[in-house]
């Protein structure tokens, strides 16, 4: 899987309330919830983000709620991936799960520049910064994070199995 | 080797006799629980991954807490669908308006979740079961769906830390302010993915109210999940509520931790936690004048009978100032019932503070007591992220039920001590 697109690049603790804040939680929506996306801190963000680009943040990306509407929110403004530091966990979990795949790489997210085009390769391992001809390795998915990714997510697999 | 009794816990309830931090293992749930905002999702996850049956109708709870009484039309469309799934699947532990109370609040009162438990929730601070000797911790919608379908859950085993409390509490210092003072000296991120385990002897001193505060607020270090040993305190709690059997777990001697903090806490002050990161922690005693607009005392942090009380010891025969709106939340229709009859609720009214049915309302900014522009609050919550309890540039800043209730008789976010 490579994706590759244009960054928007944002600082430490993003939190999910700045992702998408509570008072929008009234809906599930993921149109409704991406026009909100950010704009505690950027607002506009969701307008100007554009299908197929990448979100590049700091250190522990994601923090605060469990609320899957916030990496739901951030796939629908058209973001392919996020490359961060590192990830809170519950929302590391919840963008595999819903099919938004994020990537933790020191030092991509460190280097990038908000405009630089990145190209992301899943399967080869590696981030390439093409504006600025960097090359960073990423640790491979485990095994059955492969698979769910494979698979289009966590039910799509559920539903695979099937027979509960 | 010895294990954590986290370690313990997940290793009892993959079938295995041994798990190491790092180690991904299939684990059975005792409780799954959802709450108004995230069970939608859930059920749709659940719906699209064709499921028909839940694994187990009474090892699920569905709790409307959030945006209940129905704030507006979307909330109640949302509502809607939880009421028909409980309905349909036939869901023991469904709780809406009239018993309902702070999900985290009401599943130990009512003996829902237990020591050694697995404990799955879609919210994040489903790690509050940790002061009962639980391993719980917060998922997502999907994770959430997978688990009313299959009662399992895939997870990694996380390191642990150990966190030793020595010294006697101080007056006015609380479990609050044990746990902002950690997450001031871990940061928001010094527990990621971590197990934070609490003890010492002011732990064993500490009430259960004291530990649900404090192992709630594990995630805001980014934990995985937070966990205390099981005590007589906990079996106190635990015997009378209990309808199924439940399994003591006890860190070995010889478990292994990544990080062993000792903390003394004999001088500690009560602390609050500034805008806009729970880990912004500073004594009150320093903080110099910070007019607030707003008080809220409440949540699944300090919504439960000991948080009521000591907001009460302070409010009484006193009055919130003029210019300040101070909002008490209890956590449960219970914790309600009973700080009615013990005169709680007469000195809050008395005082010039609005009483409310249970909700999590202004904590998320739903609804309640959302904040204008410029506002500032002191709340007993959990979070004081940007825009967390209504517009972006409002400021919330996090204390104990002592501070915040000293904070709306003065109008300034002061010690106990300027009123008491
Ligand atoms: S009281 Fe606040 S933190 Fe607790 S469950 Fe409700 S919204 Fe979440």
């Amino acid at each position: 899987m490579i994706i590759e697109g244009k960054t928007w690049k944002f600082g430490d603790n993003i939190d999910t309330d700045i992702i998408i804040p509570a008072r929008y939680l009234n809906t599930s929506d993921p149109k409704e919830l991406a026009r909100h996306c950010m704009e505690g801190i950027r607002p506009g963000f969701a307008q100007e983000a554009s299908e197929g680009d990448i979100m590049i943040a700091g250190r522990n990306f994601g923090c605060g709620s469990s609320r899957e509407h916030a990496p739901i929110a951030i796939k629908a403004t058209g973001i392919k991936a996020v490359v961060a530091k590192s990830f809170a966990r519950i929302f590391y979990r919840n963008a595999f799960n819903i099919g938004l795949p994020i990537v933790e790489c020191e030092g991509a997210a460190e280097t990038a520049k908000e405009g630089d085009i990145l190209k992301i390769d899943l399967d080869k391992g590696e981030i390439l910064n093409l504006t600025q001809n960097l090359k960073f390795k990423i640790p491979p998915l485990p095994e059955f994070m492969k698979e769910l990714i494979a698979d289009g997510g966590l039910i799509p697999h559920l539903a695979k199995k099937g027979s509960y | 080797m010895g294990m954590t009794m986290t370690e313990k816990i997940l290793a009892a309830h993959a079938g295995l006799e041994q798990v190491k931090p790092g180690q991904l293992i299939k684990a059975k749930v005792d409780m799954a629980l959802a709450n108004d905002i995230t069970a939608p999702l859930a059920i749709k996850a659940f719906k699209a991954a064709d499921g028909k049956k839940v694994f187990d109708k009474e090892r699920i709870a569905l709790v409307l807490d959030h945006f209940t009484p129905n704030k507006d039309i979307p909330s109640a469309i949302q509502c809607q669908e939880v009421r028909l799934f409980a309905r349909q699947q036939e869901i023991v532990h469904f709780y809406d308006v009239g018993e309902v109370g702070i999900e985290h609040v009401i599943l130990p009162e009512k003996g829902l979740v237990l020591p050694g438990d697995i404990v799955i929730g879609a919210d994040s601070h489903t790690c509050t079961y940790g002061a009962l000797g639980a391993f719980s911790t917060g998922v997502g919608s999907t994770d959430l769906g997978a688990v009313m379908l299959t009662g399992e859950i895939w997870l990694k085993v996380p390191p642990s830390i150990k966190l030793i409390y020595k010294g006697t509490l101080p007056k006015w210092v609380t479990g609050k302010d044990l746990i902002l003072y950690t997450i001031g000296d871990l940061s928001v991120e010094g527990a990621l993915y971590k197990s934070m385990e609490f003890c010492g002897e002011a732990i064993r001193t500490l009430s259960m109210e004291g530990r649900f505060t404090m192992a709630n607020m594990a995630i805001e270090a980014g934990a995985k999940n937070g966990i205390f040993a099981v005590d007589e305190k906990t079996l106190d709690y635990v015997k009378p509520r209990a309808q199924r059997p439940y399994q003591i777990y006890e860190s070995d001697s010889d478990a292994e931790y990544l990080l062993i903090k000792e903390y003394d806490i004999t001088h500690l002050e009560p602390v609050v936690a500034l805008p806009h990161s729970p880990d912004n922690i500073k004594a009150v005693s320093e903080i110099g004048e910070i007019k607030i607009d707003q008080v809220v005392i409440g949540s699944c942090t300090n919504g439960r009978l000991e948080d009521l009380k000591m907001a009460a010891a302070v409010l009484k025969n006193q009055k919130v100032a003029k210019g300040v709106r101070c909002i008490v939340i209890p956590g449960s229709q219970q914790v309600y019932l009973e700080a009615l009859k013990q005169g709680l609720i007469e000195i809050f009214i008395e005082a010039g503070a609005a009483v409310s049915t249970p909700t999590c309302g202004p904590c998320l900014g739903g609804h309640m007591g959302v904040l204008a522009p410029k506002e500032r609050a002191v709340s007993t919550t959990n979070r004081n992220f940007i825009g967390r309890m209504g517009h972006p540039e409002s400021e919330v800043y996090l204390a104990s039920p002592y501070v915040a209730a000293a904070s709306a008789i003065t109008g300034k976010i002061s010690h106990p001590e300027e009123v008491c």
